[in-house]
């Protein structure tokens, strides 16, 4: 909502600084998203007075003007086009240097051989409008060499307002300065109509659903889309430019004049929040104005030029045979105002709200009167709106109003009563207020109280239909004291009943696992292209790529892969832990997952490695999805993929279910870009359960490396598990240290080499013992495995 | 006896040589004193057996105490002038030290974590939700009118009749208000979705770090000090906070906090547009209205919450221009971060 300054300032007989009242409302009642200085382009713009006009020597249409412009070295000469150029008048001037409106910049130049020294200006070359018969004069006591904006009054500024859903009474001028007028103490009073004549004669309110008014027969068929609507019918107007203080005032808030008639009900509109519509009455077949539901399929071509076709959802303004306006969103091309017209009917009316947003939803078409009545309007303010647009509209078009205007209003209703109980403003807010200073601050904007047993009976004024219960009116009493006022001391809290989810303690312990093994987080948008028959598809998605929800991590970061090989980053290290979605029948599934993905080289390069760093291998992957499935998915092991495939699954003991994979990737890559690895494990909240002490012996080790010759199709996995259930409980540790294929060793076999130590915690062991543990352990691999020492 | 013990307390005087010899002179020293044969000390020691038994005890354990101080004296040399050696030798220390990768978690992971660990200071857990939520629970329960415009599908995705990406963390309060008796003291974090455009401000997917308290009791005056105290511990001890009014169906009074704009000081700069405040988060207190839907006496309990941008806050605290950079993984990005935020 854009708001002139001005425009308060006349509602508030007061002069106003822009930037302290953006000030007051941000802080006690809606955030100031801006306050913009108008005309900022008139700046160089000053006030001269014309000395004396001659002749220009070579040009019959040009005169020769002496110019006083306040400057320290005396009048200049500026050579005028214009036919109403006098002495003694005062006009604006652009001096050489200005920049004009349009960006025109006047330089000092030669006009048929006389110099001129700027330019004395029309209103047209000024934006201030379209008049360019000639300059514009001005009646001002301003001193030569004054700021045009400031000799004029048209220095305004524009102040926007983010105004939130829930307050339609800010939509104007006279609901903004009511608010200011409550923080700085000065009552809001209509400003008045320069030439307008006060009605005498007030509607009465009908309990009916039909009436007529000055010929026109009104019949309101649809109160329940419209509750209340009044019509008054203005005869004799003029149509024309509205008057300079009417147009300035729109054009103050960002709107474009139109005529007379149509700037007054734009002017209530922005002054009172009041939409009205005015239209021909000549155009009106019957004459009759019939609101009703819309009939399938019926057709209005609206204001836009656009054809429209309305449902029973709609309510429609329509004479005797067809609709003239789609109800509170826009009127007919055919209905509207034109430089013929000459009599008048003038619709204000409450629409209904939901009906108002589902119509402009329907019809992809909003209005400043759609963006009002969907937020609600003052229903019980109308009548004061109407008299007000008929002044206006007589005093700026002429015309008259021979019957009172017709106010169907089948079921009349009230201003709403909440009861406030003051000790419970006490108990929410957290101090003590007076009883009196929230019956100050309550009526400060336009709230009625009065005490009641010990309650006070709060009267809510129509403008306010947010305020429906006792907490809203709570909150009037915070924000007007201001929420600054409230102290904001740390006191006594009990602890609350809710245990720290698991769900996040459990993410916290992947991400340190995988961030301490070297990897960076990554974070990917967990919306895409579907990537499997069961992902979830989004009904409503922006576009084709992006219409579906990720199964799985692994895509999306192969995706982040690519785009650092894109950025020439070779050597990526990429984890996330994010959730994954999939559909199963008619539910939709959701769980956390763990991926992870690896290229480029094991460790940064560093000058004294010579030869280059290794590239990862699938052996830095196992050791990181090992890392991720300890902590992720405590209860699982990883077993190789069957069928020869290079990679392992994490597979979870006892049931045997597969929560995660591992293996090589498939990219896009760069020639020079390093394998591609990655990972992909379930998060789970299986607790990896208390680690227990092992004592630390004193005994010393006994080691043992040991060449074993596999044949082909035994595992080291095998053979260690076999050497540990024949050493028994004296093989402390077991590694592989060697792996060897070639000669020396028969085709299809390989040779590995573990390093064995033992230890017994109780007592030095004898390399006899050892012997003897060995010999068993080789014993059971000849037996089991055909595993033998590789002779050397 | 008389002259062995003053041979011992002249040789003692010679231990001051050591520190100051160099690997020659302490060679010689070294024969000098301990050696095998001639040693000075070692033939005193050679002499012991000869004393009478009071004696032999008396130099014994003198002679015994000065060879180790000795042998200390001469290691200690030794390990000196050899680390003296390798810098002489050309050891350039200005060379780069080895590394390992720069690793760690991303940035708004770490905003998350801090912001999180500064209500857990001030009593509050951590709750989360499902991402896929039913109208009741992301709208209506949260007093969202029914015909409200933020039901408008064209602001969230749909991915079932009744079924949305939660448009924020908010569905939260109302499970755990079902859920937990009072008092409640939860933040919840997570992940919400809204039908944006992904641009340089704006991401269809963000995280949201809600609050929620629930007791007997709380006032408005709880509800600032709690979200003020958090602003001061986040940035800075002296940050000011500001709070006004705004509006939320789930909250009454509702508020928006600002805090003094991070980049300028509060003085004005095009990030706060001119104004000296940053957004910070929405909040007010608990409206009656939610209670009544989650079965708890709003006469009896009172309480506030609040809703925050960590991208955002990240992106207003780190300078960060494009809320994108969030999302490519640029590692180069990522390692920025990586050592800790701050």
């Amino acid at each position: 909502m854009i708001v002139s300054r001005r425009w308060l300032e006349a509602l508030l007989n007061r002069p106003l600084d822009a930037r302290d009242a953006a000030e007051r409302l941000t802080l006690h009642v809606a955030a100031v998203d801006a306050v913009i200085p108008l005309h900022q382009e008139l700046g160089d713009v000053r006030i001269a007075r014309v000395l004396e006009v001659k002749k220009h020597p070579d040009a019959d249409r040009l005169s020769l003007c002496l110019v006083d412009a306040g400057g320290a070295n005396g009048p200049v000469e500026v050579v005028c086009g214009a036919p109403n150029v006098q002495a003694g008048k005062t006009y604006p001037y652009a001096p050489v240097g200005a920049v004009l409106p349009g960006g025109l910049k006047l330089e000092r130049k030669k006009i048929r051989g006389v110099e001129s020294n700027g330019m004395l200006c029309s209103a047209k070359e000024l934006g201030l409008g379209a008049d360019q018969s000639g300059i514009l004069e001005l009646d001002t006591a301003a001193p030569p060499g004054t700021r045009f904006v400031d000799a004029v009054g048209l220095a305004d500024h524009q102040i926007v307002i983010d105004v939130a859903a829930n307050r339609p009474d800010l939509l104007c001028h006279k609901g903004v300065a009511r608010e200011l007028g409550a923080s700085l103490g000065a009552p809001v009073k209509l400003p008045v109509i320069p030439g307008a004549k006060a009605l005498t004669d007030r509607p009465s309110v009908r309990q009916s659903d039909r009436g007529v008014v000055d010929g026109v027969e009104v019949r309101l068929e649809d109160p329940e889309g419209a509750p209340r609507y009044m019509i008054a019918v203005i005869r004799g107007v003029r149509v024309g430019s509205s008057p300079a203080w009417l147009a300035e005032r729109l054009t103050a808030v960002g709107q474009r004049p139109i005529n007379n008639v149509v700037d007054a009900t734009n002017y209530i509109l922005f002054e009172l929040n009041q939409p009205l519509h005015a239209f021909d009455l000549a155009k009106l077949r019957g004459p009759a104005v019939v609101v009703r539901r819309a009939r399938p399929g019926e057709k209005i071509v609206t204001l836009d030029g656009a054809t429209r076709t309305l449902t029973t959802e709609m309510t429609a303004i329509c004479d005797a045979e067809r609709p003239t306006i789609v109800a509170g969103v826009m009127g007919s091309a055919e209905s509207e105002v034109s430089s013929d017209t000459t009599d008048l009917v003038l619709e204000c009316a409450y629409f209904q709200p939901t009906r108002i947003r589902r119509t402009r939803r329907a019809l992809g078409l909003s209005s400043e009167s759609s963006y009002r009545f969907e937020r609600g309007i003052d229903m019980l303010g109308m009548p004061d709106a109407l008299r007000r647009a008929v002044e206006l509209i007589a005093a700026v078009a002429g015309g008259e109003i021979r019957a009172p205007a017709l106010d169907l209003w089948p079921e009349p209703q009230q201003e709403r009563t909440i009861f406030l109980r003051p000790d419970r403003v006490d108990t929410l807010l957290g101090v003590s207020i007076e009883r009196s200073e929230v019956e100050r601050l309550l009526t400060s904007v336009g709230f009625f109280v009065a005490p009641k047993d010990a309650r006070l009976a709060v009267q809510v004024p129509g403008w306010r239909p947010d305020v429906t219960r006792e907490v809203d009116l709570i909150e009037e009493v915070a924000r007007l004291k201001g929420y600054d006022a409230f102290p904001d001391e740390l006191r006594a809290y009990r602890p609350g009943t809710v245990p720290d989810a698991p769900e996040e303690r459990a993410r916290a312990r992947v991400r340190d696992a995988l961030a301490s093994a070297g990897l960076l987080e990554a974070r990917t948008l967990p919306i895409g292209s579907a990537d499997g028959p069961d992902a979830v598809a989004i009904l409503n998605p922006m576009s084709v790529e992006e219409a579906h929800l990720r199964r799985r991590l692994i895509p999306g970061l192969i995706g982040r892969v690519e785009h650092n090989w894109a950025n020439r980053n070779r050597d990526v290290r990429l984890f996330e832990v994010g959730t994954v979605f999939r559909r199963r029948a008619s539910a939709i599934d959701e769980w956390t997952s763990v991926a992870g993905v690896l290229t480029g080289a094991r460790r940064p390069p560093h000058w004294s490695d010579g030869a280059k760093v290794p590239d990862m291998d699938i052996w830095d992957l196992k050791y990181h999805f090992e890392l991720a499935v300890a902590a992720a998915a405590p209860s699982c092991d990883l077993q190789p993929l069957a069928g020869g495939a290079v990679g392992w699954e994490a597979v979870e003991r006892g049931n045997g279910a597969v929560l995660g994979w591992a293996g090589p990737l498939e990219a896009d890559a760069p020639v020079w870009a390093a394998p591609l690895f990655g990972f992909e494990v379930r998060l789970t909240l299986a607790e990896r359960g208390i680690i227990t002490y092992r004592p630390l012996p004193p005994q010393p080790p006994v080691e043992r490396d040991l060449a074993l010759l596999l044949p082909p199709g035994v595992s080291a996995a095998q053979v260690s598990d076999v050497l540990r259930r024949a050493a028994g409980s004296l093989l402390e540790r077991l590694e592989v240290f060697d792996e060897y294929r070639g000669s020396g060793i028969p085709e299809g076999y390989r040779s590995v080499a573990w390093h064995c130590t033992f230890r017994d915690p109780a007592r030095t062991l004898r390399e006899r013992e050892v012997d003897t543990v060995l010999e068993q352990g080789l014993k059971a691999l000849e037996g089991e495995l055909g595993v033998r020492r590789r002779e050397s | 006896m008389r002259d062995l013990l003053a041979a011992l307390g002249e040789l003692r005087e010679r231990l001051k040589e050591i520190p100051q010899a160099d690997e020659r002179r302490l060679q010689d020293l070294k024969t000098e004193i301990l050696g095998r044969k001639a040693g000075t000390l070692t033939q005193i020691l050679g002499a012991l057996p000869r004393l009478d038994p009071a004696s032999k005890k008396e130099v014994g354990a003198s002679a015994n105490a000065l060879k180790r101080e000795f042998e200390t004296a001469f290691a200690a040399r030794e390990r000196a002038l050899k680390h003296a050696a390798g810098v002489v030798t050309g050891l350039d220390l200005t060379m780069p030290g080895r590394a390992a990768w720069r690793a760690g978690l991303h940035l708004v992971t770490q905003v998350v974590d801090e912001i999180c660990d500064i209500f857990r200071e001030l009593g509050f857990t951590r709750a989360v939700g499902p991402e896929v939520e039913n109208e009741r629970y992301n709208f209506f329960a949260l007093n969202f009118p029914r015909d409200h415009p933020a039901l408008d599908a064209q602001d969230s995705f749909y991915v079932g009749p009744d079924l949305l990406l939660r448009t924020h963390t908010s569905p939260v309060q109302i499970r755990t208000l079902e859920r937990y008796p009072p008092p409640i003291r939860v933040v919840i974090p997570g992940q919400v979705y809204r039908r944006d455009p992904f641009d340089a401000s704006h991401s269809p997917v963000f995280q949201q770090i809600e609050g929620l308290a629930v007791d007997e009791g709380i006032t408005f005056v709880d509800f600032k000090a709690t979200l003020a105290t958090f602003a001061r511990r986040f940035f800075t001890a002296d940050t000011r906070v500001r709070f006004r009014p705004s509006f939320f169906p789930f909250t009454e009074p509702s508020a928006e906090m600002d805090v003094q704009c991070q980049i300028c000081g509060g003085v004005g700069c095009p990030t706060c547009k001119q104004t000296g405040w940053m957004e910070i988060l929405g909040s007010g207190m608990v409206h009656p209205a939610v209670l009544d839907n989650c079965g708890v006496d709003s006469e009896r309990f009172t309480g506030f919450a609040w809703g925050m941008g960590p991208e955002r806050i990240a992106m207003s605290r780190h300078g960060i221009p494009d809320i994108r950079l969030l999302f490519e993984n640029d590692v180069r990005f990522l390692s920025q971060f990586a050592g800790g935020a701050r």
